[in-house]
């Protein structure tokens, strides 16, 4: 059920510019109101967006957040690679990776 | 009146946002196949505009998620997305409410849709738009399917969804342009993006031109998770758009580009009767 906590947090500051606002300030109250296992808890509020990919989150919700995060786009797709390097697969969600860690598809 | 045009093109973020790290001899050809695609759509002189869209999770979510919802407010706002990262401003998109609950009304006669009142467009109807009304000048109705959130739209009632438009436009006196967008093959927003499956993509359009119904219906998800992504599951807007227009399409466009992360598509289909 947790997966779907941690998505709908992606979701509620994707859409809401307070949100965005409230989260830059105090990350951890944000997540607060989340039923989030320490792991989501941690990824989320340290910006891991390769471990946040690899618990299975949702890439159109992921990419929108690494974009609010400031991320450019090639630092985004490589940021993904290396939460699977560090650790394993995608668990969960039809956005698993079916390249290589070292396969660089569009160049970047 | 009814519908007077019909189109498909594609939506990908990357394709304004990641201009400048695409080979100009790639985007060049594509941007002007959309200016042509925004040429035949003025001088079809349409009151509106039907975007069929695909969910991105920008306005739904687990917790409600419709199978088809069609937006009914006089304005809209888009895009959801940072601007900078898209490269398109934030604006005001107009809408036409009393136009949209005629047309949902009429819809709902065959097909049971949500409606929204509220709407915020992202990549998916924001990249149409900043080609074909980059005045944003005409009323948009926005359509959404889910092609998102597991279990999936069935493709066959993305059929109906067609047809029912058709049928609502029909009834209207509003003459109605219906575009829709999405995939075909790819791997949005993970480390395959760039990934393109040509062969794939050139049979669903060849279907989609022949408007070959039982082809088109044959897709299953498993396959085309495998063969095209889970980006593929957005042919359930094009599936609708054949199904409204009823006609035999002409592919204008198509190219993989693979810092756009699709194999980029623009299309017609003429309104047979
Ligand atoms: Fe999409």
């Amino acid at each position: 059920m947790s997966l779907y906590q941690l998505q709908k947090f992606l979701y509620d500051i994707n859409r809401d510019v307070r949100v965005q606002q409230e989260f830059r300030g105090d990350r951890g109250a944000v997540l607060g109101r989340y039923e989030l296992t320490d792991e989501e808890r941690a990824a989320l509020e340290r910006g891991d967006i390769g471990l946040t990919y690899v618990l299975g989150a949702n890439g159109q919700l992921l990419m929108h957040f690494a974009a609010y995060l400031g991320m450019p786009w090639p630092a985004y797709l490589q940021a993904m690679r290396d939460g699977v390097a560090r650790h394993g697969p995608v668990r969960a969600g039809v956005y698993a990776m079916t390249t290589l860690v070292d396969e660089k598809v569009a160049g970047v | 009146m009814s519908l007077v045009f019909a189109g498909i093109c594609s939506h990908a973020p990357g394709i304004v946002g990641r201009a400048a790290m695409a080979d100009a001899a790639l985007r060049e050809p594509l941007y002007a196949a959309y200016g042509r695609l925004r040429a035949q759509l003025r001088a079809a002189r349409p009151d509106a505009l039907v975007v069929v869209a695909a969910e991105h999770f920008a306005n739904f979510f687990m917790n409600n998620m419709p199978s088809f919802a069609i937006g009914m407010a006089d304005q809209y706002r888009g895009p959801i997305e940072d601007p900078a990262w898209l490269g398109i401003a934030r604006q005001q998109i107009p809408g036409n409410a009393a136009l949209s609950r005629a047309l949902i009304g009429e819809v709902m006669q065959t097909v049971d849709v949500a409606f929204a009142e509220e709407w915020q467009f992202d990549h998916g109807i924001m990249v149409p738009l900043h080609f074909l009304t980059p005045d944003y000048d005409l009323p948009v109705v926005p359509v959404n399917i889910n092609c998102q959130g597991p279990p999936l739209t069935p493709l066959h009632r993305a059929w109906a969804l067609g047809e029912a438009l058709r049928r609502a436009a029909d009834q209207l006196p509003a003459r109605l342009a219906i575009i829709g967008t999405g995939g075909i093959s790819h791997w949005p927003a993970t480390p395959d993006s760039g990934k393109i499956n040509e062969a794939w993509d050139r049979q669903l359009l060849d279907r989609w031109a022949r408007n070959d119904k039982q082809a088109l219906l044959a897709y299953t998800d498993r396959d085309t998770y495998r063969d095209a992504g889970q980006g593929g599951f957005e042919i359930r807007t094009f599936i609708s758009v054949a199904a409204a227009a009823r006609g035999r399409g002409e592919l204008q466009h198509y190219a993989p580009i693979p810092i756009f992360a699709v194999g980029c598509t623009i299309a017609v289909m003429n309104v047979a009767a």
